[in-house]
C-alpha cells in the first residue's frame, strides 16, 4: 500500500507523544504525587498511534484499564488527562476517575473502564447507535489478550458479526495478562484464530509498527464504514514496565523481554526509521517535533502540578444527571 | 379512562414514547416478532415499528446491557429487557460498574439514558432460578433509579418518566400483576419519580409494600376494617428517588408501621425503610415497625414450599395484629 508523507509523519508524531506522555506520567509517579496505581502504556504506543491515525475525529474509541495511550492518540487535552491522572479539580473526570477512567468525551472516547472486557458489550451498542442513527462513524473497541478469555468477548463478537456493525476489534496482545503468560490461558496460537468463529475477518500484525497498525486498521475502518461489518486485528507488542505501578514484571523471561524492549523493536524507533528512509521527515524535523512534543507534555504537568484539587464535597456531585 | 391491564398499560406507555421519539428502541431476548416477550409485554411493537426499533438479540444478558449503554452514551434511548429478573446477574457488571457509575466516574461528562425492563417475583412455581425479588441490590448501587410498578394506572406514566430521564433506570415489574387490570387515563400522563401514592387512607397503621404485596395489603386492609383496625397503604412507586416525605407523614399519623415485600428479609428494601423511619419518626412510634418478608432462602418450586415462603394475607394481618 502506498502511504503518503504526511500520514507518515503523523504517525511517528502520535506514536512519539503517546511515549512522552508516558514517560512524563512514570516520572510523576516518582515524585509520588499521582494516587493510585497506574497501567501504564509505555511499550505499546505503536497500537494506539496507528489505529486512531486511521480515524476521523467523529469515529469512537472505547479504551481498556490501560488507556492513557488510546485517549491521548484520538487527541485528548493533555493538560486535562495528567490533571485526572494527579487526582484535580481540572481534570476531564473532576479527579473522579484516574488512570482507570481516563476519559474525554468530546474527542470519542466512550470512556476507559477498571473492569476487564466490560468495554466489548459497550463498543457493540455505540456501534448500534451509529448503524441505527445512520451516521458513517466507526467505533474501535482496544481490549488486552486477558480480555479475550472474558464471556463478553464471545458475547460481543456475535452481536458485532450477526448485526455486521460497523466496529474494529484491536486486541492488544502484550502476551501477559497480570503476569500470567497466554500460553496458559489460549489454546491457540493467536487471538484472532477465534473471530473465525464468529465469521469475523481477522488478522495478526505487529503492534510495534504504527505503520503496519494502521494499514491494517485502514482495511477495517473501510469495511466498517461501508457496512461490511466487523474485523479483529490482533497486533502484538509488549509492556516496557510491568502491569502496574509496583510491578517488576520479574516472570517474564529475560531473553524474551530483551529481545522485546531491544531499540530495533522500539515502537518510536520503528516509525522514525520508517519515516526518515521514505522521505516524510529527517532526523533534524524528528528532533523538531520530538521538542515541541516535549514542551506540550512538560506544559501539561506544570498545568495538572499547579492545579487545585477538589473541595472535598464535589464527591458528592455527578451521580445522577438532572431531569429536565 | 379505559379499563386495561398492567401489560397493556405499560406497552400503551412504550409505544406512545416510541412515537414520540424516533431514539427510543426496544433490545432483548425473544422480544419480537416470533415470541414479543416472555410476558407479551411488547407483542405487535416489532410488527408496527420494525425489527430495527424492536430487536431480539442472542441470549447475551451482559452484552445486551452493554450494547443499551453504548447506544445510551452515542445519542439513543434504549430499552433493554432482561427476560426474568433473577438473569440480570448475568449483566451486572453492566448494570452497576458500567451504567450507575459512569456518569460519575467520567465526572459528568455523559449521562447514559436507559431503561432496563425486568420482572420480579414468585407465585409461579418456576423456582429459584426465575422468581426472586432483587430491588434491593439496585436501590444500593448509586447511580441508578428504580421503578417498581405496582398498578396499572401507574405504570404507563412511570415508564414514560423513566424513559424521558438522563440517567439509568431500574424499572421493575411483576409477574402475578400483568394481568391486573384498572382504569387507565386516555390523555397522556406521566407520573414523577419519587412521588409514593397513598392506595387506601386509614388512621391506625400505615403499611409499607411494593408489587404484589400490595395488593394483597388492599384485601388485609378491607379485612380489617371490618375488625376496626384502619389500615393506610402506602406505594412508594419509585425507590430510587424514594418519597420519605408521604411515609414519615403517614407514620406520624397513624404510630405504626408495617413493611411488606416479597423479599428475602435479610437486607431487603424493608431493612432500609425500617432505618429511616426510625431515625426520622421515632418519637411518633407507638409500637415496634414489624417486617413481613420471605425467609432467607432460595424462592422454592413445589405449591406447598413456594406458598409457605411468598408473604400471604394472614401473615400480613398478623403483623398488623401484633402492634395494635
Amino acid at each position: 500500500m502506498a502511504i503518503d508523507k504526511k500520514t507518515l509523519k503523523e504517525l511517528y508524531t502520535r506514536t512519539l507523544k503517546v511515549r512522552l506522555f508516558e514517560e512524563k506520567v512514570w516520572n510523576l509517579f516518582g515524585e509520588n504525587i499521582v494516587p493510585g496505581t497506574l497501567h501504564l502504556y509505555l511499550g505499546e504506543e505503536g497500537v494506539a498511534a496507528g489505529v486512531t491515525t486511521a480515524l476521523k475525529d467523529t469515529d469512537w474509541i472505547q479504551s481498556s484499564h490501560r488507556g492513557h495511550g488510546h485517549v491521548v492518540g484520538k487527541g485528548a487535552d493533555m493538560n486535562l488527562a495528567l490533571a485526572e491522572l494527579l487526582g484535580k479539580k481540572t481534570g476531564s473526570c473532576k479527579g473522579k476517575g484516574g488512570s482507570m477512567h481516563i476519559t474525554q468525551f468530546n474527542v470519542g472516547v466512550l470512556g476507559a473502564t477498571g473492569v476487564v472486557a466490560s468495554g466489548l458489550p459497550i463498543a457493540v451498542g455505540a456501534a448500534l447507535s451509529c448503524q441505527i442513527r445512520k451516521t458513517d462513524d466507526v467505533v474501535v473497541c482496544f481490549f488486552g489478550d486477558g480480555a479475550s478469555n472474558n464471556g463478553t468477548f464471545g458475547e460481543s463478537l456475535n452481536m458485532s458479526a450477526i448485526w455486521k456493525l460497523p466496529l474494529v476489534w484491536i486486541v492488544e496482545n502484550n502476551f501477559y495478562a497480570m503476569g500470567t503468560p497466554i500460553k496458559m490461558t489460549c489454546p491457540s496460537a493467536t487471538i484472532a484464530q477465534r473471530a473465525e468463529g464468529y465469521c469475523i475477518p481477522s488478522g495478526v500484525v505487529d503492534g510495534n509498527n504504527a505503520l503496519e497498525v494502521y494499514e491494517a486498521t485502514q482495511v477495517a475502518v473501510k469495511r466498517a464504514r461501508e457496512g461490511g461489518g466487523p474485523t479483529l486485528i490482533e497486533c502484538q507488542t509488549y509492556r516496557m514496565k510491568g502491569h502496574s505501578r509496583f510491578d517488576p514484571a520479574k516472570y517474564r523471561p529475560q531473553e524474551e523481554a530483551d529481545r522485546w524492549l531491544s531499540p530495533e523493536r522500539d515502537a518510536v524507533q520503528i516509525i522514525k526509521k520508517i519515516a526518515i528512509e521514505q522521505g516524510a521527515i529527517t532526523e533534524k524535523e524528528a528532533e523538531k517535533i520530538r521538542a515541541a512534543l516535549q514542551k506540550e507534555v512538560d506544559k501539561a504537568a506544570e498545568f495538572a502540578k499547579n492545579s487545585e484539587y477538589p473541595s472535598p464535597e464535589e464527591a458528592l456531585e455527578d451521580v445522577y444527571a438532572e431531569v429536565p | 379512562m379505559t379499563e386495561m391491564t398492567y401489560r397493556d398499560a405499560l406497552k400503551a406507555g412504550i409505544r406512545e414514547e416510541m412515537l414520540r421519539d424516533e431514539r427510543v428502541f426496544l433490545l432483548g431476548e425473544d422480544i419480537a416478532l416470533n415470541w414479543g416477550g416472555a410476558f407479551k409485554v411488547t407483542k405487535g411493537l416489532a410488527e408496527e415499528f420494525g425489527e430495527v426499533r424492536v430487536r431480539d438479540t442472542p441470549i447475551s444478558e451482559n452484552t445486551i446491557v452493554g450494547a443499551a449503554i453504548g447506544a445510551a452514551i452515542t445519542g439513543l434511548i434504549p430499552i433493554a429487557e432482561i427476560m426474568f429478573g433473577d438473569l440480570i446477574a448475568l449483566a451486572m457488571d453492566q448494570v452497576c460498574n458500567q451504567a450507575a457509575k459512569m456518569r460519575y466516574m467520567f465526572g459528568g461528562q455523559t449521562s447514559v439514558p436507559l431503561v432496563l425492563r425486568t420482572p420480579f417475583g414468585g407465585g409461579k412455581n418456576i423456582a429459584s432460578h426465575h422468581s426472586q425479588s432483587l430491588e434491593a441490590w439496585f436501590m444500593h448501587t448509586p447511580g441508578l433509579k428504580v421503578a417498581v410498578p405496582a398498578f396499572a394506572s401507574d405504570v404507563k406514566g412511570l415508564i414514560k418518566t423513566a424513559i424521558r430521564d438522563p440517567n439509568p433506570v431500574l424499572f421493575a415489574e411483576h409477574k402475578l400483576v400483568y394481568d391486573k387490570k384498572e382504569e387507565v387515563p386516555d390523555e397522556e400522563y406521566l407520573i414523577p419519580f419519587g412521588q409514593a401514592k397513598i392506595r387506601r387512607e386509614g388512621a391506625d397503621v400505615t403499611l409499607w409494600g411494593t408489587f404484589f404485596m400490595l395488593h394483597k395489603a388492599l384485601e388485609v386492609a378491607d379485612e380489617l376494617a371490618k375488625e376496626g383496625i384502619s389500615v393506610e397503604v402506602i406505594d412508594p412507586r419509585t425507590l430510587v428517588p424514594l418519597d420519605t416525605k408521604t411515609l414519615i407523614e403517614s407514620v406520624k399519623k397513624t404510630g405504626r408501621l408495617v413493611l411488606v415485600t416479597e423479599e428475602t428479609k435479610t437486607g431487603a428494601t424493608t431493612a432500609e425503610i425500617a432505618a429511616i423511619v426510625q431515625e426520622e419518626a421515632f418519637d411518633w412510634l407507638d409500637a415496634p415497625i414489624k417486617r413481613v418478608n420471605a425467609p432467607d432462602t432460595p424462592v422454592p418450586f413445589s405449591p406447598p414450599l413456594e406458598n409457605y415462603f411468598i408473604p400471604d394475607n394472614k401473615r400480613i394481618a398478623q403483623a398488623i395484629r401484633d402492634i395494635m
